[in-house]
């Protein structure tokens, strides 16, 4: 049995890795994370929504992952 | 009374006058309720970073107001770029699927004032993106014209700086940038209390955005309330016309016909 291949990413600052393939919206999964009002940016453009289950990750990619919060 | 005095924006038309912000609440309950009286029809949130350090609460702002009844307008608040606060914009869009956006981009940290090259920048190109862009500005009528010269359909100057509570520092200012745009002047930042907001309204201004006016009040349900009959307090008063300022009394009671 190989064991699956990672990859590094750059999450919210922090160095990350998950495993090769993962999708977007695994990785919200994964984070235990509700995409319902999160807002994904990959190495500095939107990943629109409609694509979290398309996009997949790849090694070195800086992501933003937001959401909304109390603010004036 | 009939009242069809509403505030046009873009494509929208709004019966309350009232923005309010979601910041500095203790308790979501007391932000909802806090919304609910002031009657707004339009809330600013801000957008950040999920913190996954944490494990998620379940509870999340959105699940507090909810954007059938409120339209919700993301800042960019924080940024210190034109470029930050375009790819604020752009994650806000769609984290909301809405293009309405508050535009700040801030220049001093201490007075939070905005830099007003990165406003003007920012805009630009926001509006060519197809966002609704309410740009944060200073009292600047220069700059007020310009931002609308860019597209935008509102601008949003201070009153003073943001959480002072100072209100409004130069009306002269505000008076000014309402000669000179066309488009509604929606004054942001600085409201301390409800007489501020009365002030604001009775200038002629379109409309206001509060945050901590409310959120910071000791009962900010109350103050909520405050600031709604405030703002149609001004507004009325802007329209019904006020009595021009004089220095010598002017008797309200007949002159003649009084005993001897």
């Amino acid at each position: 049995m190989v064991p699956p291949m990672t990859i590094r990413v750059r999450l919210n600052g922090v160095e990350r890795t998950f495993e090769d393939g993962t999708t977007v919206a695994a990785m919200l999964e994964r984070l235990g994370r509700s995409p319902r009002w999160a807002a994904v940016e990959r190495n500095r453009q939107v990943v629109p929504r409609a694509e979290f289950d398309r996009v997949t990750l790849e090694d070195g990619d800086v992501l933003e992952v937001v959401q909304l919060v109390g603010g004036g | 009374m009939e009242d069809r005095d509403t505030l046009k924006i873009a494509d929208r038309e709004f019966r309350s006058r009232l923005f309010v912000g979601t910041g500095k609440y203790d308790t979501f309950e007391r932000m909802r309720e806090a919304l609910e009286r002031s009657g707004t029809e339009v809330v600013t949130v801000a957008v950040r970073r999920v913190n996954l350090d944490e494990a998620g609460t379940g509870k999340c702002l959105l699940d507090y107001v909810d954007p059938q009844r409120y339209l919700i307008l993301p800042n960019t608040a924080g940024c210190y770029t034109a470029d930050e606060a375009l790819r604020t914009a752009r994650l806000a869009r769609e984290a909301l699927g809405t293009p309405w956006v508050k535009l700040e981009v801030i220049g001093d940290a201490k007075t939070l004032f905005p830099d007003n090259e990165g406003t003007l920048e920012a805009a630009r190109v926001l509006v060519r993106e197809g966002f609704v862009v309410l740009p944060y500005c200073l009292d600047d009528p220069v700059l007020a014209r310009k931002l609308q010269d860019v597209g935008c359909p509102a601008v949003m100057p201070l009153a003073a700086p943001i959480g002072s509570g100072l209100g409004i520092r130069n009306p002269h200012n505000i008076r000014i940038i309402l000669e000179t745009v066309q488009v509604p002047v929606i004054v942001d930042a600085g409201v301390g209390t409800a007489s501020d907001a009365a002030i604001a309204m009775e200038l002629g201004c379109h409309g206001l955005l509060v945050n901590t006016g409310i959120a910071g009040a000791k009962d900010p349900v109350r103050m909520a309330e405050a600031m709604r009959r405030a703002v149609e307090a001004g507004r009325h008063a802007f329209l019904a016309g006020r009595i021009p300022r004089k220095l010598y009394a002017s008797a309200s009671s007949p002159v003649e016909g009084l005993i001897e």
